[in-house]
């Protein structure tokens, strides 16, 4: 029968309890080395402190917790204990805290968690956003008060009899959207992931993970979390905090840990290419880096340029750029690409792709596209093509990715309505356009309005819904779209909001009201906020904002005005 | 009176973080709590201080407890090169 997460942990303790799982690296301190052991008995005393509690097995419990020891052994005391761990992004000082409370509740409501794992300085804060008595919400646990560490009794463990199509974790995607959408997934399911995953990447025993990802996020969570800690290879985790603020940290801990393996969102190659100085680079040697894997955002042949240039003269390897196209749905990766073979880039014919949507090769004189590969569907993951019928289409035809495979997830969270939506005679239908190649995945774009900053998924709903609550904004009259820069590697997201004013004076102060109400609100920072006259926006008969119309006619304005977009 | 220092920085975050050079900054504006300036620019801001005015501001500083305006940033700054 088929191990569960529990067992795999009870056998990394017995079988060697001094090896190392994960170190911690945190800036301003030492590193700190976690063994196995240490991992098992601290998460021993959050299955003691669940139980007091009167967790029971099978109970969400959600996680608002950053990098570091403490998450380590809540997350894996929940998994020991048979409960269901969630984590969720941690308030950050940009966030209103009103906004963050009504997140919370919000996603309390739909995902119904008995315990709720946080800081004592951060107590105050989730606690404006129960309701006691009301919500499902029965315990509040800070970490100040989990019982210390202690050598597990697994006997006591429920964890170890969960079966394998249990539920074993959450994972929440980002947005007021995508908060209420937690994704299920089993025992089972993410196994098979890890072995066909493991597989696909040629793990080896001696391979070594470097990560800064979040963990509320798929590319974080399971191979940079899940997979080193579950399969037994060492993990060098920092936090996303630390890195944005010195991405140089990155390439000191490959060096010093001689780490081979990766996974980074596409604008962090042109973000580490330029803000990395040779400084802070002395004396690293980055030749121990195996597979760095392009994933959670579209892939840029260009981006991957750039970070070779920057980092040959310290060993890096052109062999170790990869791909990965993954989502939560499928655990994670649905291709690989760039592990055994180079990876694959074609110049496709910009007209034929875009207007008849089938990717042929560039002809000489006629603009074309350099369209980088995502590789080939891993060995449990078959992927198609399909048009809007639902049909398959050929190869180089451009159609919505579908995929079937034995690593689903169980459904949507206590949300059968959205995840029968989701799903087309047993295939799972991912909501991006691409096109397959003799197995190749080439992605092309998305069918939902959804930006894509930073690996971060956001609906532009949710940033007009907050354009609309300034005053002087017309309601209903705001449209976000996120716009690609090439410099970032990332998209830039525009707002465009109707006024009355034509004040000069008067629209940049609505403008700057705008960018405080939407970072407030939403965490995410405005590139652009362009303020217009009344009927600036186009509309469809339906009333709904058309973005894709909006867009282009404001990159034609800024054209007109020769301002750089 | 309005120190070159803020001066300089408000040009600076005006012409490169926002890219648009026309735009007043105010000294006591709140720069990283309000979004004007998104995470993935301190760095920058770090680096242009650093060749600027030639004091070197640790990435564990780049947060809204050390500086939220142009006053405290100028502030910090003057107090190292002193």
């Amino acid at each position: 029968m088929m191990p569960n997460f529990s067992q795999l942990l009870q056998e990394h303790y017995e079988r060697h309890p001094d090896k190392i799982a994960v170190y911690l690296l945190h800036a301003g301190q030492a590193d700190r080395a976690v063994s196995y052991r240490d991992l098992l008995h601290g998460a021993a005393g959050y299955v003691k402190t669940y139980r007091q509690h009167g967790i029971q097995p099978g109970d969400v419990v959600i996680l608002i917790l950053q990098h570091g020891i403490d998450l380590l052994y809540a997350y894996f005391g929940a998994i020991l204990h048979g409960a269901i761990p969630s984590i969720l992004p941690f308030l950050t000082e940009k966030l209103l805290p009103e906004r963050y409370r009504a997140d919370l509740a919000a996603l309390i409501a739909v995902t119904r968690p008995t315990a709720i794992v946080t800081y004592t300085e951060f107590e105050h804060e989730v606690r404006a956003a129960l309701q006691p008595g009301k919500d499902s919400v029965r315990a509040l646990i800070l970490t100040s008060q989990a019982e210390t560490p202690l050598p597990p009794e697994f006997q006591l463990c429920a964890g170890l009899q969960r079966r394998p199509d249990d539920i074993v974790l959450l994972q929440h995607s980002s947005g007021t959207t995508g908060l209420q959408k937690g994704v299920a997934l089993s025992h089972q399911a993410v196994l098979n992931q890890l072995e066909a995953y493991r597989q696909a990447i040629r793990l080896h025993a001696s391979d070594v993970f470097v990560s800064w990802l979040p963990l509320y996020h798929d590319m974080g969570l399971i191979a940079c979390w899940l997979m080193p800690i579950l399969l037994g290879n060492p993990l060098v985790l920092m936090s996303p905090f630390d890195w944005v603020r010195a991405p140089y940290r990155l390439f000191q801990a490959v060096s010093r840990y001689r780490g081979t393996l990766s996974w980074l969102p596409n604008f962090a190659y042109n973000f580490c290419a330029q803000k990395v100085r040779d400084r802070d680079l002395e004396g690293i040697d980055l030749s121990s880096w195996r597979a760095i894997s392009n994933c959670s955002e579209p892939v840029r042949w260009e981006s991957h340029q750039v970070f070779y240039e920057r980092f040959r003269g310290y060993g890096l390897r052109y062999e170790a750029l990869a791909t990965c196209y993954a989502m939560a749905e499928n655990v994670f990766a649905v291709t690989q690409g760039g592990i055994d073979s180079p990876l694959l880039f074609e110049d496709i014919d910009r007209d034929s792709l875009q207007i008849e949507r089938i990717a042929r090769p560039a002809i000489s004189g006629r603009p074309s596209v350099r369209m980088l590969g995502c590789g080939k569907p891993i060995a449990n993951t078959e992927v198609r093509i399909l048009d809007d019928k639902g049909q398959p289409l050929p190869d180089r035809h451009v159609g919505e990715i579908a995929l079937r495979s034995n690593c689903m997830l169980t459904g949507y969270y206590n949300r059968p309505d959205a995840t029968r939506k989701a799903f087309l005679d047993g295939w799972y239908l991912t909501g991006d356009y691409g096109y397959l190649v003799n197995g190749e995945l080439y992605v092309t774009g998305r069918k939902k309005d959804l930006i894509i900053v930073g690996g971060k998924n956001i609906y532009p709903q949710d940033l007009e819904r907050l354009a609309c609550e300034v005053p002087g904004v017309h309601p209903g009259r705001a449209c976000a779209f996120g716009v690609f820069n090439e410099a970032t590697g990332t998209e830039d997201v525009v707002m465009v909001a109707e006024v009355d004013t034509d004040n000069p004076a008067e629209r940049q102060k609505i403008a700057d009201q705008i960018r405080l109400a939407v970072t407030r609100g939403s965490a995410i920072a405005l590139r652009y906020v362009h303020v217009v006259g009344k009927h600036w926006l186009v509309k469809t008969s339906s009333g709904k904002t058309a973005r894709l119309a909006n867009k282009e006619k404001f990159l034609q304005e800024m054209r007109e005005k020769n301002q750089e977009f | 009176m309005t120190s070159p220092v803020v001066t300089q920085l408000a040009h600076y975050i005006a012409a490169e973080i926002l890219k648009q050079p026309g735009r007043t900054i105010d000294p006591t504006e709140p720069l990283l709590t309000s979004g004007l300036i998104d995470s993935f620019h301190l760095v920058d801001l770090a680096l242009f201080i650093e060749d600027n005015f030639g004091v070197h501001i640790d990435d564990t500083e780049l947060n809204a407890s050390t500086f939220d305006n142009l006053n405290q940033l100028a502030a910090m700054i003057q107090a190292r090169q002193a």
